[in-house]
Parts: C-alpha cells; structure tokens; sequence
C-alpha cells in the first residue's frame, strides 16, 4: 500500500504545485504560499514512502527489485532510494519543491515573493510530469522476484550516499534563483533590493554545490582506485559549469546589492546557472555520454529534458530580452575599483566556464555531426581530454586569483592600488618565496611554482586584509569582524589552500605498479611496503580478497589493508584502496590483479598522494565560507542583533527602489 | 569616469580576454585531442601513419591477455575484423574482462603496439562503451562477424 500511497502524494502535489503557480503568478497573496508550503510537504512525504519501501526490502515494487536486496546494509538502503534514475528524479521534485516551501516560510511576502512562487511552481510541475508520466519510481511488479538487483557496489560508499542530495541541493536549488530572477524581470524590479533577495538563495546552492562536487572527487579518489580526484569527465564538467557560473553570480551579486551595478548581467547569470544545472542533467542521463551516472541512457528522457531547457531558458532569454533595456545602469567607476575588481572576476570565471563547456560539449557536437552525416561518421568521434583543460583553465584562475587579494584590499567606486600594493609587499614576498621553495623541492616544474606562488599569494594576501581591517583595535577586533567579512576570507584563503594542494598533488604526486609475489617487498617515496600475502574475507553481501602489506617509514611499522571485493548479486568487482595519512599526504596502495603466468604474483599500485588533504579541505573551505555569508545575511535581516553591520551599507528596508544614479 | 568611457574599457577587457582564452583553447584543442579508430580503421590506413594520440575501441580478444616479464598488461582489442595489440603499464580497471567491451587511448610504438596511457572498461554488467558498440557495428557492416554487435542495453 505504501507505494501507493506515495504515488498519490506526489499526484496531489502536481495538482498543489499548478495551483501554486497560476496563483502565484495571478493573484499572489496567503494561497500561493501555502500551497508551496503543501507540494514540498507532500513530496517529502512521498520521498519518505519510497525510502520505506527500500528499507523494508518491498520487491514488488519494481524500482526496489532492481536497486535494493536483503544482503544489503541498512544505510545503502536508504541511499539506494535515490543511487538510481527515477528515485534521483523524486529527490530532485523534493528538493525543488523544498525550496519554494523554504521560500513561502522565510520570504517576505509581496508580489516578488508570490512570483517566484509561481515560477517555481511552474518548473516543479514540469519536473513532476517528467517524474510521474515518463520515469516513476512507483510502479508494481505483478510478479515479485523473491530478492532485488543491489546496488551498483561502486555507489555503496559514504560519501556518494550523500554526494547526490548535495549536489541536487545546488543543481536544483539554481532553479530556485531562477525563478526570483524570472519574478524579478516579470515584475520588472531588477534593483539592489531584488539582489538583496536572491543573494541567500544563490550563496546556499552555490555552497551545496561546492559540497557535492568535493563529495564526488572524495569518491573518486578512494573508490575507483585510479587515485585520482578529478578525471575532467563530462559528468565533473558538469556539475563544474554551473559551479563556476554560481561563483561568478555570488560574486556580481555583491556589486548589485551594495551599488546597483551589473543588474542586467547579474540576472543573466542568475537564469544561466540554472540553464547550465539542466544542461548538465542532459548530459548525465540522456545517454549522449556514458558513466557511472548515466543510469538512464534513455533517448527519449533525454529529448524530454532537453525540451525542458529549451522551454525554461527561452523563456527567461525571452523576459530577459523584453526587460533588459528598462534595467537600470550603476552609478559610475573607476576601472580600478571594487567594481572593476569583480566584473574582472565574472569575466574570468564565465569565460573559463565557456573554455570547460567547449571541451565538453565539442566531442557529443562532433558526434552528432557524424550521425547526421555533414562529415564523415569515421572521423566524427574525437574525445578531449585531461590536458586540455590543465592547458586552458590553470593559466585562467591563476591569472584571476593574482588579482584577488587586491581586489579584497580595494574600496568601491576608486581605488589607489599603491598604498594596497605596498601594504601587501611583505605577502608578496612570502609567496615567492614559497613558489621558489616548491620550484627547488619539486624539480623545477613551472606550473608546480606558480601554482604555490598562487595558492601563498591568496591565503598570506586575505590573511594581511584581514589584519588590516582589524586597523589598530589590537587582536581582540579580530573576532568582532564582521561575519560577512569572515565568510569572504574563509571561501578565499580556501581557494588558496585548494590551489596549493591541487597543484602540488598533480604535479609530485608519485603512482606505480609493482608485481609482487609474497613475501617480497616494494620502496617508494621513502616508504617500504612488504606484500605478506592474501587472504579470503566475507562481507555482508560481498566477497573480499585482502592483502595484508605492512608499511614501514622511519622506523614506524603497521599494518594496512587494501582489498578487492567481489559483489555476487551484481557480479562486479571493486578495490577498495588501504590509505595511509599522514601529515605531508597520503600513502595509497590499490590491489590490481594476478598476474596469469605467475601464480601468486599480485599486482599492487603504490602511490604518494602528497598534500591531498588540502585539496579536500580547501574545497570544504569555499563551501563553509559561503554558509557563513549566508549566516551573516540571515542575522542582518534584524538589525538588532547584528551590531557588527558596516555602517557604509544602507539597510536594505530603506533601498531606493531603482538605482542611485 | 564617464559612462562612454566606462563601457569602452568594459569591452575592451571583455575583448582581449576571450581572445587570450580562444588562443589558449586552440593550442590546447591541438595538442590534446584524440581521435577514435576503430580495429578495422587503423588496419586500413597503417599504424605508421598514426602519429597522435588516438583512442582504441572494441572488445578484449578472448585469450590475449598476457602479462610482459616486467608486469605490464598486454591485450588485444578487436572488433570481430581486426585486433590491435595494446601494452598497459597500469593496473586495469575493475571491470577489465576477456570478450568484454573496453576503450585504450594512448600512442603506437615504433612496433605497431598501442601504448596506452588509459584503459576503460565498461561500468557495469549491461553497458558497453558507445565507441565499442560503434566499432563492432561498422565492422559487422562491412562484412566481419556479426556475432559481436548486439544493441546496447539500458
């Protein structure tokens, strides 16, 4: 009864959300808020039913009977609910409506409000439609095997169990910027207040995303065992365009709130984000490319998502379009300035993310090409890959970040870069050195020292803003900052800490194979590993083939092991790498295979991954820094208890609607 | 600064910064870009003249599989036609099998053996490599064993 339940929830849902959106979009008022706040609850709730049917091993129900069995641990169960095509569709509906019932709770209620409402209606309806009519995850089995498919056993994994609600809370929660860009161009109110408005919403996906993202090359970077965290994969692309577009509109935003600048552009990112969210769901799921996540590689959906984006972003473009001429400029600046500074950034960061959709996008154009016979289908596939990303998007953000700390350093309107420049000397200074020590250490590479060169400059940089706007209060003043300020320099000094280790990482790290039979033994990077053999172990649902390989370092010695697990119901194999960590990075070692004319001869790759923590811990960084931001927006909105507010920033309640010219 | 002049230097940045990206991208583009053959292709027009890099795709020949003296994975890929002999110097991955689907990418050596720089195989039990399934449906078209080149399933 329970899926049918579900299924009645979220068709009393559809029903709620296109009520939602033709009042929210006619009348506004009290009813469009509470029946947003009605479609996320019923969805939630049907969400729930699904979970239910997981846990509880329900076979009849044909999703649960391909993705779940009774061998499998409880939390894989819950996660199994959404590791696959329809049940990731339902949590993505949750999600979406989630957030039109966060936004009928916490907005403030006027016609911007209703309008968004009646947007997001819109779009949940849409996705709901898809949902129910084209991949439900409800449907019966007549005739119920007696136990499920599992698991892909790669997705059996902590971090993925989390990396889709995360990364769906940044995919879908762009939709949600969206549509206050959409109210915003329909009621032609794109101003300070209106950027005032989205900017929560944009820091708490664009956040989410970063988490999702960092969650999935975690994943990568211990379960498929190749070592590495990010492979430059259609699929990281992605999710990696909207991140960098999300970056550029969290960052214009700043410029629309505090001065009325770059309205028109900002909008435009604002709907852009979302378009690319959908672009990259076309990518993943219509089958175009082939991965883990193409669990539907289904022509049809794909042509159905595709309709979705073409009918959501024309639509935008359209408003847009019709709206953009009456959007209101800024008031006047210096090139060198504040502003400058950030419409720099945008440039960079939306030109990069045209540079990534280029190699994405250029192999499927290709392709299809062939297919459609304009060249030759023989020579229409071509794939891009790894280097020319390294070549194209490196020299971009080390670029941009050289003008970070100046730009956290420079006052809106005009700045005078000397006294920034002279102030910052001495972080100049401890940067090259730092990319000197790197260059010595590491043998020369360039990339490897201007990468740290980088990666020093920004964290030492925002650390000496930081101190600077402490002035001469003494230390006690650094922690009576304002958290805006806080937030700001955390996601920086993150960016820095994640290009220190993402460069060092990729340019030392040392990764090779060594057959070993046991007993015999293996030395890298100051390390020595001795292979004492295999044994036999049993999972719940899998079999393990682990080798026990002491390492010894400096007179230290311990155990790890490194196994290859073998899951009977799917009949796949995973590794499941032994990690070592320690402070200057990580040891790695991956069991490959036998070796088929020397029995007991087991091949073992053996890597030094140095400073992988900073690329984890950088990328947490960034997303913890974007919460506080929003933290520091949530608590200004009551003036009251928020003493630390710049007495330069006008109280939003008071703004001039339009724009100081 | 006045408006005019404002927007000028907006463009003029805009300008010369996706100008330094397009030159980067177009190095870049012809550096690293690798063409898929197919077993029957690079038969057909001499390993000789396969100088870049360039991606092999069909399924692992039953029986091939060997390892050289020093550990290295050898393999040989065909598309029911032809078979192209590849050298791995890495683990492979987990889902590397004999008669399974599977894509190498790498350089031909002056022996005529491709050595590759990256191996993939398919990700799970029903899946075969979009190139993989391209390769062996060319091959059975032009008159190889069609055994091989069944639809893909979802």
């Amino acid at each position: 009864m329970i899926a049918e339940l579900g299924h009645l929830l979220a068709f009393l849902a559809l029903a709620t959300a296109a009520a939602q959106s033709v009042l929210g979009l006619t009348t506004g008022g009290e009813a469009p808020r509470r029946l947003a706040v009605a479609t996320g609850m019923f969805l939630v709730l049907s969400m729930l039913t699904l979970v239910i049917s997981f846990v509880r091993l329900d076979f009849s129900v044909a999703l649960v009977a391909k993705n779940s069995h009774s061998l499998k641990p409880i939390i894989y169960r819950i996660a199994g609910a959404w590791g696959n095509h329809e049940g990731s569709m339902l949590l993505w509906c949750v999600i979406m409506a989630g957030y039109g019932a966060a936004a009928a709770l916490f907005m403030r209620n006027d016609r911007l409000r209703d309008r968004a409402l009646g947007v997001q209606g819109l779009l949940t309806l849409g996705s709901l439609a898809y949902l129910l009519f084209a991949s439900s995850p409800f449907t019966r089995l007549a005739d119920p095997p007696l136990d499920g498919g599992g698991l892909n056993p790669l997705l059996q994994d902590p971090a993925v169990a989390l990396h889709p609600p995360f990364l769906y809370m940044g995919y879908v929660g762009m939709s949600f910027v969206f549509s206050i860009a959409a109210a915003g161009l329909i009621n032609g109110q794109i101003d300070r207040e209106w950027a005032k408005r989205v900017r929560p919403w944009a820091l708490t996906a664009w956040s989410s995303l970063t988490i999702g993202i960092a969650l999935g090359a975690i994943w990568a970077y211990y379960e498929l065992g190749w070592g590495g965290w990010w492979f430059w994969d259609p699929v990281e692309n992605a999710s990696f365009m909207p991140w960098l577009v999300g970056a550029a509109l969290v960052h214009s935003l700043i410029v629309t709130e505090k001065r009325g600048g770059m309205a028109a552009w900002t909008v435009f990112l604002a709907v852009l984000s979302f378009c690319l969210a959908l672009l990259g769901t076309f990518l993943v799921r219509s089958g175009v490319m082939t991965s883990v996540h193409a669990f539907a590689t289904d022509p049809t959906r794909g042509l159905v998502l595709l309709a979705g984006l073409g009918v959501a972003g024309g639509a935008a473009l359209a408003l847009f379009a019709w709206r953009a001429p009456k959007i209101p400029t800024g008031p006047e600046f210096d090139p060198v300035s504040r502003e400058g500074a950030l419409i720099l950034n945008n440039l960079f960061l939306s030109v990069g993310a045209a540079l990534v959709l280029l190699g994405t996008v250029t192999p499927m154009v290709v392709q299809w090409l062939g297919e459609i016979k304009v060249i030759p289908p023989e020579s229409a596939s071509l794939s891009i890959g790894e280097p020319y990303f390294q070549l194209t998007l490196a020299p971009m953000i080390a670029v941009l970040l050289l003008f970070l700390p100046l730009a956290q350093a420079a006052p809106w309107r005009k700045a005078d870069l000397s006294p920034i420049l002279k102030w910052l000397t001495p972080a100049i200074a401890v940067a090259v050195v730092a990319g000197l020590v790197a260059l010595a250490l590491g043998g020369w590479g360039i990339w490897l020292g201007f990468g740290v060169l980088v990666g020093t400059w920004v964290v030492v940089g925002v650390g000496f803003d930081l101190w600077r706007r402490v002035g001469d209060g003494g230390f006690g003043r650094v922690l009576r900052l304002p958290l805006t300020v806080w937030g700001m320099a955390i996601a920086h000094i993150g960016v820095g800490i994640f290009v220190i280790g993402a460069t060092v990482e990729t340019a030392t790290r040392t990764e090779r194979t060594f057959p070993l039979a046991a007993g015999q033994s293996a030395e890298m990077a100051g390390w020595t590993f001795e292979f004492l053999g295999v044994r036999p172990v049993e999972g719940p649902n899998y079999y393990s083939t682990l080798a026990d390989v002491r390492v010894t370092h400096g007179g230290t010695t311990e155990m790890i092991y490194p196994e290859k697990r073998f899951y009977p119901v799917a009949d796949t194999s995973t590794t499941e790498v032994a990690i070592r960590k320690t402070l200057g990075g990580d040891v790695y070692v991956a069991l490959g295979d036998t070796i088929r004319d020397q029995p007991g001869v087991w091949r073992l790759r053996i890597a030094h991954h140095p400073l992988i923590d900073w690329v984890f811990g950088g990328s947490a960084l960034i997303a913890v820094g974007g919460f506080i931001s929003l933290v520091a927006r949530m608590r200004r909105r009551n003036p009251a208890v928020a003493p630390e507010t710049t007495a330069v920033e006008p109280s939003g309640e008071k703004a001039p609607v339009g724009v100081v010219a | 600064m006045r408006k005019r002049s404002q927007r000028l230097w907006l463009i003029g940045a805009a300008a010369l910064l996706t100008t330094g990206a397009v030159g980067l991208a177009v190095v870049a583009l012809q550096d690293t870009v690798a063409f898929f053959q197919s077993p029957s292709d690079i038969v057909e027009k001499g390993v000789g003249n396969l100088k870049q890099s360039i991606r092999v795709g069909g399924l692992v020949e039953e029986g091939s599989e060997t390892h050289a003296p020093d550990g290295a994975l050898l393999f040989k890929i065909t598309d029911g036609k032809h078979t192209v002999p590849v050298v791995y110097h890495d683990i492979p991955p987990d889902l590397f099998e004999e008669g399974k689907g599977v894509v190498a990418e790498g350089k031909f050596d002056e022996t005529g053996r491709l050595v590759a720089k990256r191996v993939l195989a398919k990700h799970d039990e029903n899946y075969m490599p979009k190139e993989t399934y391209d390769a062996l449906k060319r091959a059975a078209e032009s008159g190889g064993e069609s055994t091989y080149a069944k639809e893909p399933t979802t």
